[in-house]
C-alpha cells in the first residue's frame, strides 16, 4: 500500500493519467451516469430480469391451459390478441408486450456483455489452486446457461411463434395453437431440446432470481437465505410447469384430436 | 509438525514467477502462519537463499497487510481470521499447502505474495472528506446517531483493506471494500452532507482501476476475515441509484485521485 510502488506504471498496464485535478463533473442524465459505471450496468441487468422473470412466470401458467383442452387453449392465445378490445385495437397490447420484451433481453445481453468482458479482464491470470466456498454450480454457470437460453429463445420463436422452422408447409397455423404444439413437440428431438433449455432455465433462475433481489437492494443478512430458497423454489416450479407440456406430447396425453 | 510448502516465488513486477517447494522441518503447532514462514525464511538466509517476501506489520488481525491464498483460500481454511492470527494448529502434519498472491489485474504482483493494492488507496482518496469538526471532541449528543446506524457503520468500518474480497471474488471484483467503505460514511449523520459525490466517485474509481463487477456470488463474503456482510453490496447499489436518480441543482463533481489510472474502456 506504500506510495513508492507506482507498479502499475512499471506493468505498463495502464497509462497515468494527469494527477490531481478533477476531470469535470458527473453527467446530468441518469441513465448516461449509471451506464458509466459497472453498478449502473448491473442495475440494468436486474431490472430486465425482473420483466424477464415476470414473463417466464406469465408464460409458463399460460402453457398450462393446454391441459384444460384444445378449445380452452386456442381461446387463451385468441385472449392474448383480443385482449384490451375495444380500448386498444386487436394484437397492439401484444406487440407492445413483444417490444418490451425483446428490448429487455437485447439490454440484458448486452449489459450481461460488457461486464463479462470487464470481468474477464480483471483477472487476467487465474490461480493454480483456488476453492470455492460460497458459490453455486449455478452461479458459476450463469454465462453458458445464458448462451443456450439465447440460443434456445432464438429456435422457439422460429419454431412456435413464426413456424418457419420444424413444420413442414401448411401445418402450422396462427389460429390452432394447440395443433401447433402437439405437432411441434412430438419429435424427440425438438422435445429433448426444450427440456434441456428448460434445465438452463432453472438453473439461471436459482441465481438469477436471488441475484436480481439483491443487485436491487432487497437483500439483508437476516433474510439472505429465504430469499435464495424463494428463488431456487420459483426456479424448480418455472421448469416444472413449462417441461409438462412437452412431456406430456411425447407421452401421448395430449392427442392431435381430442 | 513438518510441512511442505509450494510457493509462488516472482522476482520482481516485471518478471515471470514460478512456484517452488520447499519443505519446512520442526513446526510448532502454537506458531501463528507467518511464524512458520519466519521460520523457513531464517532457514533460507542460512543457505544463501532469497527469503520469501510477504507483507505483515501488527500480526493481530487489525492492520491489513498480510494475506495470501493457502490452498485456494484466502487467509486460510479458518473463517474469520487474517492469516497472521491463523495457527498452525489448524493444519496436519505431512500437509502440502500452496501459497499464491492475490490474482487481480488491480493488484499486480510486487514480489513473491506482496501485491500492490495502492488501487484501495485511490478509491478511498476519491472519497474526499467529511465535514466533521476535527478540533477538541464535540459534545455527544450534538448529533444524535441511531443505534442501528452506529452498529451498521461499525460492522463497516471493521474493514481491513486486506484484498482478501477482491482476491476470492471469481471477477476480482473490490465491491464488498467499496461497499464497506460507503456504508461506514452513509449510514452517519455525519456523513449526509457529501453522500452522493462521495458514493459515485469511489465507484467510479473501483471501476477504474479494474476491478470487476459482482455476480452475487458471496465468495467474498465468506473470505472477508472481518466478516463484511454481502448485503453493504446491495446497500452500495441503491447509495449510487439515490445517487444518479435523484434530481440535484448542481452536478455532482467528479473527482479522480492522483495517480489512478485512465479509463480505457
Amino acid at each position: 500500500m506504500t506510495q513508492q510502488f507506482i507498479s502499475d506504471r512499471a506493468v505498463g498496464l495502464k497509462a497515468p493519467a494527469p494527477a490531481g485535478k478533477s476531470r469535470g463533473v458527473w453527467p446530468g442524465n441518469p441513465v448516461v451516469a449509471l451506464w458509466r459505471t459497472t453498478i449502473g450496468k448491473k442495475a440494468v441487468m436486474a431490472v430486465t430480469g425482473v420483466i424477464l422473470v415476470g414473463f417466464v412466470i406469465a408464460h409458463m401458467a399460460g402453457n398450462l391451459k393446454i391441459f384444460l383442452g384444445e378449445k380452452a387453449f386456442n381461446e387463451y392465445a385468441l385472449f392474448l390478441r383480443t385482449v384490451g378490445e375495444p380500448l386498444v385495437p386487436y394484437s397492439v397490447l401484444l406487440w407492445i408486450a413483444r417490444v418490451v420484451l425483446l428490448a429487455s433481453a437485447l439490454l440484458h445481453i448486452w449489459a450481461a456483455v460488457e461486464l463479462t468482458r470487464i470481468n474477464w479482464a480483471a483477472r487476467p491470470r487465474s490461480y493454480a489452486v483456488k476453492r470455492s466456498l460460497a458459490t453455486t454450480a449455478a452461479a458459476l454457470t450463469m454465462r453458458y446457461s445464458g448462451v443456450l437460453l439465447a440460443v434456445f429463445i432464438v429456435y422457439h420463436l422460429l419454431h412456435l411463434t413464426l413456424g418457419a422452422v420444424g413444420f413442414s408447409s401448411g401445418a402450422f397455423s396462427h389460429e390452432s395453437v394447440y395443433h401447433n404444439v402437439v405437432t411441434g413437440l412430438s419429435g424427440w428431438f425438438v422435445s429433448i431440446f426444450y427440456i434441456l433449455a428448460m434445465g438452463g432455465l432453472c438453473l439461471h433462475l436459482d441465481h438469477g432470481i436471488w441475484s436480481m433481489l439483491q443487485t436491487l437492494d432487497l437483500n439483508t443478512n437476516r433474510i439472505s437465505r429465504r430469499l435464495r430458497l424463494l428463488s431456487r423454489v420459483v426456479a424448480f416450479l418455472v421448469f416444472l410447469g413449462f417441461i409438462a407440456v412437452p412431456i406430456a406430447v411425447l407421452a401421448g396425453w395430449l392427442g392431435p384430436k381430442e | 509438525m513438518n510441512l511442505t510448502l509450494r510457493i509462488w516465488r516472482q522476482k520482481g513486477a516485471n518478471t515471470p514467477g514460478e512456484f517452488v517447494t520447499y519443505p519446512v522441518h520442526n513446526v510448532s503447532p502454537d506458531m501463528s502462519f507467518l511464524e512458520m514462514l519466519d521460520v523457513l525464511n531464517e532457514e533460507l538466509i542460512v543457505r544463501g537463499e532469497e527469503p520469501v517476501s510477504f507483507e505483515h506489520d501488527c500480526r493481530e488481525g487489525i492492520c491489513g497487510s498480510c494475506g495470501f491464498l493457502i490452498d485456494g483460500m484466502t487467509h486460510g481454511p479458518r473463517r474469520g481470521t487474517t492469516v497472521c492470527q491463523l495457527h498452525m494448529r489448524s493444519f496436519q502434519d505431512g500437509d502440502e499447502l500452496t501459497l499464491e498472491p492475490w490474482r487481480a489485474s488491480a493488484f499486480p504482483v510486487l514480489k513473491d505474495l506482496i501485491v500492490d493494492r495502492s488501487a484501495f488507496d485511490r478509491i478511498i482518496q476519491s472519497g474526499g472528506f467529511i465535514s466533521a469538526p476535527t478540533g477538541s471532541a464535540p459534545e455527544a449528543n450534538a448529533i444524535l446517531v441511531p443505534k442501528e446506524s452506529s452498529d451498521t457503520a461499525f460492522d463497516a468500518a471493521a474493514c481491513i483493506a486486506c484484498g482478501a474480497c477482491v482476491a476470492a471474488c471469481p471477477n476480482a471484483s473490490a465491491m464488498l471494500f467499496t461497499s464497506a467503505k460507503l456504508t461506514h460514511l452513509n449510514v452517519l449523520p455525519q456523513g449526509q452532507p457529501e453522500r452522493d459525490e462521495r458514493t459515485v466517485n469511489m465507484v467510479a474509481a473501483m471501476d477504474r482501476e479494474g476491478f470487476g463487477s459482482c455476480t452475487n456470488h458471496a465468495e467474498c463474503e465468506a473470505a472477508c476475515p472481518k466478516l463484511i456482510p454481502l448485503e453493504f453490496i446491495a446497500r452500495m447499489n441503491r447509495y449510487v441509484y439515490r445517487a444518479l436518480l435523484r434530481p440535484h441543482r448542481h452536478p455532482l463533481a467528479e473527482r479522480i485521485a492522483p495517480g489512478a489510472p485512465s479509463r480505457a474502456r
